[in-house]
């Protein structure tokens, strides 16, 4: 019996070795794959455990965390969440995150490895640290100028500083108070059904991800290569501009808004915004020509990233002429962002240069110890800077005595343009109102802002004055914001 | 036979007394380490939660320290030649079962079950107390073949007059607490078992050695009629009260008995063929343990269907969040498993918050108690007694290996309590009578030993 009681001690063995094994398997082996299979909540909750960390509009919290003492515990909550949607994004515990609150999620959910002690310390401890805070390069006067002169309308506002390539604001009508979305009950999902079935698209950030055909404001870019190009080499020359012009190759014919653009010179061309002429300067510079110049001002890039990625804005390589004339006044397949457009200005007021944009001026810890800097950024040459000194000038002329006198700013050196931009099917849809511009203070050696204003249901008037009715005193809103700040 | 052994009980005890005394001592410190580990952990919990230690700890420290002093006192005077270990084992593994109990009704505010427990725990520690102290010879208990049987199908039988509770009719609700007594069943099937197979062990063995083939078989029968009838009406009750992890554990306990008994390999396979045959007749039939197959095969399978992970695995993923070291007590959300996750699958919030270290200390410590049950069962010179304790022991390992094999997807999950770990007072209690058995039987296996070889 003893031997067969040994035998019998020798299968429980077995069994706690089999036990001992396929713990180890299930702990050990598997438990990466179990940890991070989708189904496994314990991440989320981890990532709710603590508040996150905030979003600094002037050294100021627009974002918050709310204890609400539920399984997922911490909820983001926004100051004005609907003047600065557009940048911050929203952070939902059931929709993620977007914009902002996604680029740098790891950073204000305390994920980041930067933000631990040691290395791999947090593996260690099984701890997670403070969430980061984000510091903005928002100007919060200019923010809210451009969203009160937008409100009740459709549209956006982009602002950015020529020196630097600091935004300074960003702003997308009609918005929507992401703080709707940050739960994960009944009210964010309501939220997100009913934004979502909106059909002005309340979610979408029109400043960054949406193009519109730029008009006539596209005209600086056009009017920048054909002086490049010595296309153009004396402002005030008659053109030899017919109007109308006959599109190359078609019997198209292309008319003016306004009165006197017949072998009009370019600088009448262009603070009258004659498309007769920029449509004909555009196809004598050439597609090629245009092409570098527009690519030298951000368009065609893929991948523009202020963190979070900014539509691409087009400008058309594969016409022929007649296209080229047409995309030359920014039309046909010639498309920007609000934020594009604000680079065009800043390219102008900047000498020529233009810096790359950004939102995050630097990233700290909870603490308040610097995790990064933006730094200095890269810069590329649009167009000569004698170039941009005499589009500087061309723009003044608009703002003095063209089409954008609505911009002007007393004491203040302005300089602007205009744009109105048909679409839709056979140009049926109600113009894009659309002004850039920028503005020095009276004793300031540089321009301060540049910013770009488009509004989606300006007045049903389709006269090319209606980008300096109705954008033009929301970007001079804007200006003065930052110039008196 | 019963009186030699009583005799030998009063004369032995001069002789040996200081090294017998020593003993004691180590079972003492072990005690104390068990108490004050559980009460660590009691704080730990607390720590973790709230950052100041809770405010009962002193008084679960006390509690658990005088049950177990008590306990202690009563081995150490009708019992005093017993394993050191068996006890302190008890009190560890019960006092680990409070403390995780005690954690995860923190995240059931409104259903508390820790002071049940305790209640349970103390009433397990009375009956240890009374079985060691009362059941002074194992031996006695041969006499009482036939009153355990009976009692134990009545126990069996009685559920299936109450209503199910969870698709089980393995409860039977009495002034309030709950009682499993299949629990109760398991200690008297295996004295029924042991005493059985011990007085007719020698007809087993002749007849299959004597006899060849197709002749084997009706002597075998002959004698093993009543205990294959018994356990074909205990597995019966057991798979109309669908509580299958049981019926699992009879059978298992069954066989290495009728092994250890008779020698013969044979009945391995007849019983390996039995169970397969049963398995898979089960399997096929009863949607109840089909569900569970598939569970255990395809555990995500409700992930991707889309249905949310069910609690294989939910347990799963707390075990792999465990690692090697554990989240630490109080830390895991092993509570997501939801339904369950004090009793049946209490083990995957130890997985969790003491990692693979803390429960392969776990699984060591059951496998030190079966050890010790096995090594009183080599001891001791009586049929009876080998077979009593090779039949508790088995009964440990096997309970441990069915539902810990269960929760961590090594083997088709069956309901059943962890030992002394698990939310369930009957189990508790159970186990308690099943270390006394231990305590009473390794007591006596040290006496027959005599002044010779201890172990």
């Amino acid at each position: 019996m003893t031997r067969h009681i040994r035998h019998a001690a020798l299968f429980c063995a077995l069994l706690l070795v089999a036990l001992l094994v396929n713990a180890t398997r299930v702990q050990v082996l598997h438990a990466e794959d179990y940890e991070t299979n989708p189904a496994n909540r314990r991440d989320t909750i981890a990532r709710y455990q603590q508040p996150r960390g905030d979003i600094l509009v002037d050294g100021r919290p627009v974002t918050g965390s709310r204890d609400t003492g539920e399984h997922l515990r911490y909820e983001r909550t926004y100051r004005d969440g609907p003047l600065y949607a557009p940048v911050t994004g929203f952070a939902s515990q059931e929709y993620g995150t977007t914009l902002l609150e996604h680029t740098e999620d790891g950073l204000l959910s305390g994920a980041a490895p930067v933000l631990a002690p040691l290395p791999l310390w947090n593996e260690f401890t099984r701890g997670r640290n403070a969430g980061g805070h984000v510091v903005t390069t928002i100007d919060p006067a200019a923010q809210r100028a451009a969203y009160e002169g937008l409100r009740s309308r459709k549209g956006a506002v982009a602002a950015v500083e020529p020196s630097t390539g600091r935004i300074l604001a960003l702003v997308s009508v009609p918005s929507y108070d992401p703080a709707l979305l940050s739960g994960n009950g009944a009210v964010a999902r309501d939220a997100w059904a009913r934004l979502n079935a909106d059909p002005d698209r309340p979610m979408l950030n029109r400043a960054v991800r949406r193009t519109y055909p730029p008009g006539s404001t596209f005209k600086v870019v056009t009017a920048a290569a054909a002086l490049d190009a010595g296309v153009v080499r004396n402002l005030d020359r008659p053109t030899d501009s017919p109007d109308p012009y006959i599109l190359p190759g078609t019997r198209t014919r292309l008319t003016n808004g306004s009165e006197g653009c017949e072998d009009a010179s370019v600088r009448e061309a262009f603070v009258w915004s004659c498309n007769t002429v920029f449509a004909k300067l555009g196809v004598t510079t050439g597609v090629e020509r245009m092409r570098a110049t527009a690519e030298a001002f951000g368009f065609n890039d893929p991948d523009v990233r202020i963190p979070f990625r900014v539509a691409r804005s087009t400008f058309d390589t594969t016409v022929d002429r007649a296209q080229l004339a047409l995309s030359s006044i920014g039309q046909y397949n010639t498309r920007a962002t609000p934020l594009q457009m604000a680079m065009v200005a800043a390219a102008v007021a900047g000498g020529g240069q233009v810096r790359e944009p950004y939102l995050v001026e630097r990233t700290t810890r909870a603490g308040g110890s610097t995790v990064s800097t933006a730094g200095s950024r890269p810069v590329r040459r649009a167009m000569y800077p004698a170039t941009a000194t005499r589009l500087r000038e061309l723009m003044r002329g608009v703002v003095e005595d063209g089409t954008g006198t609505k911009a002007a700013i007393p004491g203040a050196i302005v300089g602007g343009k205009t744009g109105t931009a048909q679409h839709g099917l056979g140009n049926s849809g109600t113009p894009y109102a659309w002004f850039i511009s920028w503005a020095r203070g009276g004793a300031d050696m540089e321009a301060k802002v540049a910013v770009a204003v488009v509004v989606e249901d300006a007045a049903a008037n389709r006269r090319e004055i209606s980008g300096g009715g109705t954008a033009a005193p929301i970007a001079r809103a804007v200006m003065e914001a930052v110039l008196n700040s | 036979m019963s009186k030699a052994g009583i005799t030998l009980a009063t004369a032995d005890p001069p002789a040996p007394t200081v090294r017998l005394t020593g003993r004691r001592g180590v079972e003492l410190a072990l005690i104390v380490l068990a108490v004050l580990l559980s009460v660590y952990g009691y704080c730990a919990v607390g720590l973790a939660r709230n950052g100041t230690v809770p405010p009962g700890a002193a008084g679960y420290g006390a509690g658990l320290g005088v049950l177990a002093l008590v306990a202690h006192l009563a081995v150490r005077w009708r019992a005093p030649c017993a394993d050191p270990v068996l006890l302190p084992i008890g009190v560890l593994l019960n006092g680990l079962g409070l403390v995780l109990i005690y954690r995860l009704d923190l995240e059931t505010p409104g259903d508390p079950a820790a002071p049940t427990q305790l209640i349970w725990s103390t009433l397990g520690v009375a009956l240890f107390i009374m079985v060691v102290l009362v059941l002074r010879d194992h031996r006695v208990l041969q006499n009482y073949t036939y009153v355990c049987v009976t009692v134990a199908l009545v126990l069996l039988t009685v559920p299936i007059l109450f209503p199910a509770v969870n698709g089980a009719r393995i409860w039977i609700r009495v002034a309030g607490f709950s009682i499993q007594p299949g629990e109760f069943a398991k200690v008297l099937l295996a004295v029924f078992f042991a005493a059985y197979l011990a007085a007719n062990r020698g007809a087993l063995t002749y007849a299959g050695r004597r006899v060849r083939w197709l002749r084997l078989r009706l002597p075998t029968g002959r004698v093993l009629g009543p205990i294959v009838a018994v356990w074909l009406v205990s597995v019966g009750v057991l798979v109309l009260e669908r509580d299958l992890g049981t019926s699992l554990l009879f059978f298992g306990l069954f066989v290495v008995l009728l092994y250890v008994a008779t020698g013969r390999t044979g009945w391995i396979a007849v019983g390996l063929l039995l169970a397969s045959l049963g398995a898979v007749a089960v399997g096929r039939l009863e949607p109840h343990v089909h569900h569970r197959i598939e569970t255990w095969l395809h555990p995500f399978g409700s992930i991707e269907a889309g249905e949310g992970p069910n609690q294989i695995a939910q347990s799963l993923f707390a075990f792999a969040e465990g690692g090697t070291l554990g989240t630490g007590l109080g830390l895991g959300h092993s509570v997501l498993i939801g339904f369950a996750v004090k009793s049946d699958f209490i083990l995957a919030t130890a997985g969790e918050e003491l990692g693979l270290a803390g429960l392969s200390a776990i699984f060591l410590l059951y496998g030190l108690l079966v050890e010790r049950g096995y090594r009183a069962g080599l001891a001791l010179r009586d049929p009876f007694g080998r077979l009593l304790a090779v039949g508790l022991a088995s009964l440990v390992a096997l309970q441990v290996f069915v539902i810990a094999g269960g929760v961590t997807g090594l083997i088709p999950l069956t309901g059943m309590a962890m030992p002394f770990l698990a939310q369930g007072g009957s189990s508790v209690v159970t186990n308690w009578a099943i270390v006394a058995l231990l305590v009473r039987l390794s007591d006596s296996a040290r006496r027959q030993g005599g002044g010779g070889a201890p172990r």
